[in-house]
């Protein structure tokens, strides 16, 4: 979100952006993580290696359809899966420590302070029961065992506060209920943010919000984070809110990365045939109003049995092109041309820029 | 608050009007003569004509309601033969138990409340308890046995269960007195040793059901977005169990236990058999067997009260739990 203040545009080589280099390294690193869930119907890779960093300032959108895999690797970097039912491998690292592995204990002390989540839906988010303030101040208190309630309470009203709720005070003692959709989701927003984490995961913070409400929830993570300095990540199936505040874009088909990079890249020029047909799927208020909207054809692919070889095969109208390796090889994530670019497909980087331009361009959110 | 409490108790006081109308009319209001029952042996033409005066079956209906209204609101005087004088709440008189029903009743409910006040605490710590544990064990050896548990309990009837029970504690194991009340306040240890088979009988077939209903609910809350909160806020499991699962869970536990509650006050007619305690509901089969019109309306009345109060209570604890349920 810090958009072009801390992305120098038509960046030369992204990962040597001076400021972030505080030779720590990104603040979270995920290293082919896989997430498995052991079901009657058969094993579900949820998550089926995918690697992404995140540097503190900056925002990764990942986006994705419905069981592509995005919330399940936001639920694993927090450690809030089921330890019985899901088979977690790979690396998560948080500010240098590793959470795979770790005792849940651990993990759990991380929670909320170093990272916190905003969630979906924040009326089933935030306790019917319990008032905005109490839970707020409750998230302050786990962490800070020392903090009586008064400190607990000025702390939450403060935070009510930076997160542009009005009368504070008076809303501290309100029950969710009693709170607008999008009050709701400030306070969602204010319980985050009461420990001052250092990587903060938003999933689909604004999908059940009114559209003007939407913009205002987004201005407001993207000032929070200019000054609370923290990493982002950004769950989202909404590319035109991906444009607006990520600096980098990780799209995920079928539990596995098929696209990452700089927003510029991923959005202007992209490089795989699923971003394609998102992109072309999302109306543009400057293109030709009467041109159709491409849906992509089919159905996301069932995780228990994925599409041999390239999973977006049976979806994809040049998977011919590469004869049988659509259908018996697995395309691996690589370099596409530019520095920080990756893509996993197998056209020829020619013949994707070819089709792109051809078929692609006219339409959608990249212009 | 208090606006809520008056409007309750006005609605209670209306839909027992409807209840007392209602029975009085079915009761009292068929062809069947009330009197041959009131007078069991020993009567002739004289004395039942005689027995019909005194309780006034001459008079119509509506004026012998008004009357029996007036009895239990200001007492009334009933005849030399039924006892003479009778105070509020006079529920009239019995000829089948020669006594006030009043006094019937006074004697009976103490009974009733001393089986089912106990067991209902019992049934709620136990399967509650129970379901909550399963719950959170849910796929280990523990759940399982509960499982098991609910299902043999949900799946027996009280006269088998309290005969093992009888069989086995009283009458083997000489551990437990044969079944009998005595007032608590005589002695409590008596009260409760004569007692303990039926709370256990009844407990246990309860707590069974309600074992069933809360694990069901707790992993049902389980799966809420707010409990996935307080995790992502790093809050410790038993509190993010006891503190905001449970309650949540606990919601609709209450209104069922509520009603089940206020029915079985109204009389718990196959373990007071069972047991051979002469409580509420078998003085009210004994009364419908007997065709004893005054016992018969009398319990069926104080049936209605214990269900409206245990309304009233059920929507209280409501209030208190849920904050989006409003006191109007």
């Amino acid at each position: 979100m810090g958009r072009s203040e801390t992305v120098p545009s038509g960046e030369p080589d992204r990962p040597e952006v001076p400021e972030q280099r505080t030779g720590e390294g990104p603040y979270l690193q995920v290293r082919d993580l896989r997430v498995r869930f052991d079901t009657e119907d058969g094993v579900v890779k949820a998550v089926d290696g995918v690697s992404f960093a995140v540097e503190r300032g900056r925002t990764l959108g990942i986006v994705g359809e419905s069981g592509s895999g995005k919330s399940v690797t936001s639920l694993a970097v927090l450690g809030l899966h089921n330890a019985k039912r899901a088979t977690i491998t790979g690396e998560i690292s948080v500010g240098g420590r590793q959470l795979i592995g770790l005792p849940e204990e651990e993990v759990r002390r991380l929670r909320g302070r170093d990272m916190a989540m905003i969630f979906q839906d924040p009326l089933s988010a935030l306790h019917p029961y319990y008032t905005v303030g109490k839970q707020i101040a409750e998230a302050y208190r786990v962490h800070h065992p020392r903090a009586g309630k008064r400190e607990a309470r000025t702390r939450a009203v403060d935070m009510l506060g930076r997160v542009g709720i009005p009368q504070p005070a008076k809303r501290f003692d309100q029950y969710p209920h009693e709170f607008s959709g999008g009050m709701r989701q400030r306070a969602m927003i204010a319980m985050a943010l009461v420990n001052d984490p250092d990587l903060l995961i938003a999933d689909e913070p604004t999908t059940a919000l009114d559209v003007t409400v939407q913009a205002q929830i987004l201005d407001l993570l993207s000032d929070l984070q200019d000054e609370f300095r923290s990493a982002i990540i950004l769950i989202t199936h909404d590319l035109g809110v991906v444009s607006q505040v990520a600096d980098d874009v990780l799209v995920m088909y079928g539990g596995r990365a098929v696209e990452h990079g700089s927003v510029e890249q991923v959005l202007r020029r992209p490089q795989h045939p699923y971003t394609w047909g998102l992109l072309s799927s999302v109306p543009s208020l400057h293109g030709d109003a009467d041109a159709d909207l491409v849906p992509i054809k089919g159905n996301p692919p069932s995780l228990i049995n994925l599409p041999s070889g390239c999973a977006f095969h049976p979806r994809c109208r040049y998977a011919d092109r590469n004869g049988d390796r659509s259908r018996t090889e697995v395309p691996e994530l690589r370099a596409a041309g530019e520095a920080g670019h990756l893509v996993a497909c197998h056209l020829p980087a020619e013949e994707r820029t070819r089709l792109y331009q051809q078929d692609i361009a006219q339409v959608g959110v990249a212009r | 608050m208090t606006r809520f409490l008056v409007r309750r108790l006005l609605t209670a006081v209306l839909t027992l009007f409807a209840v007392s109308v209602l029975s009085f009319l079915m009761f009292f209001g068929l062809p069947r003569d009330p009197v041959s029952g009131m007078c069991p042996k020993n009567c002739n033409a004289e004395r039942l004509e005689r027995v019909r005066e005194e309780l006034g079956l001459r008079d119509p209906l509506p004026e012998q309601y008004a009357n029996y209204m007036k009895g239990i609101v200001t007492g009334r005087d009933l005849g030399s033969s039924q006892g003479g004088r009778c105070d509020a709440p006079c529920l009239g008189y019995s000829y089948v138990n020669s006594e006030a029903v009043t006094d019937t009743l006074t004697r009976v409910v103490p009974v009733t409340l001393s089986i089912v006040i106990p067991a209902a605490v019992l049934w709620l710590v136990l399967g509650v308890g129970l379901g909550m544990i399963s719950a959170l064990r849910r796929g280990t050896l523990l759940d399982r046995l509960a499982i098991g548990f609910s299902l043999a309990g949900a799946s027996m009837q009280l006269y088998f269960v309290g005969a093992v029970l009888l069989l086995i504690f009283t009458y083997n194991l000489r551990i437990t007195p044969t079944p009998s009340y005595t007032s608590i306040f005589d002695n409590p240890v008596k009260w409760a040793s004569g007692l303990v088979l039926a709370w256990i009988c009844l407990a246990f077939l309860f707590s069974a059901i309600y074992a069933r209903l809360s694990r069901a609910q707790m992993l049902e809350t389980l799966s809420e977005d707010f409990v996935r909160t307080a995790r992502a806020k790093g809050v410790v499991k038993r509190k993010v169990y006891g503190r905001h699962a449970l309650r949540a869970a606990i919601t609709p536990i209450v209104t069922i236990a509520g009603l089940d509650v206020g029915s079985a006050l109204g009389g718990t007619v196959i373990t007071e058999t069972t047991f051979g305690i002469q409580g509420l509901g078998r003085t009210a089969v004994d009364a419908v067997r007997a065709g004893d019109l005054p016992t018969i309306m009398a319990t069926v009345l104080i049936s209605a009260v214990f269900i409206v109060v245990a309304n009233i209570v059920v929507d209280l604890l409501y209030a208190a739990i849920d904050p989006r349920v409003r006191l109007r």
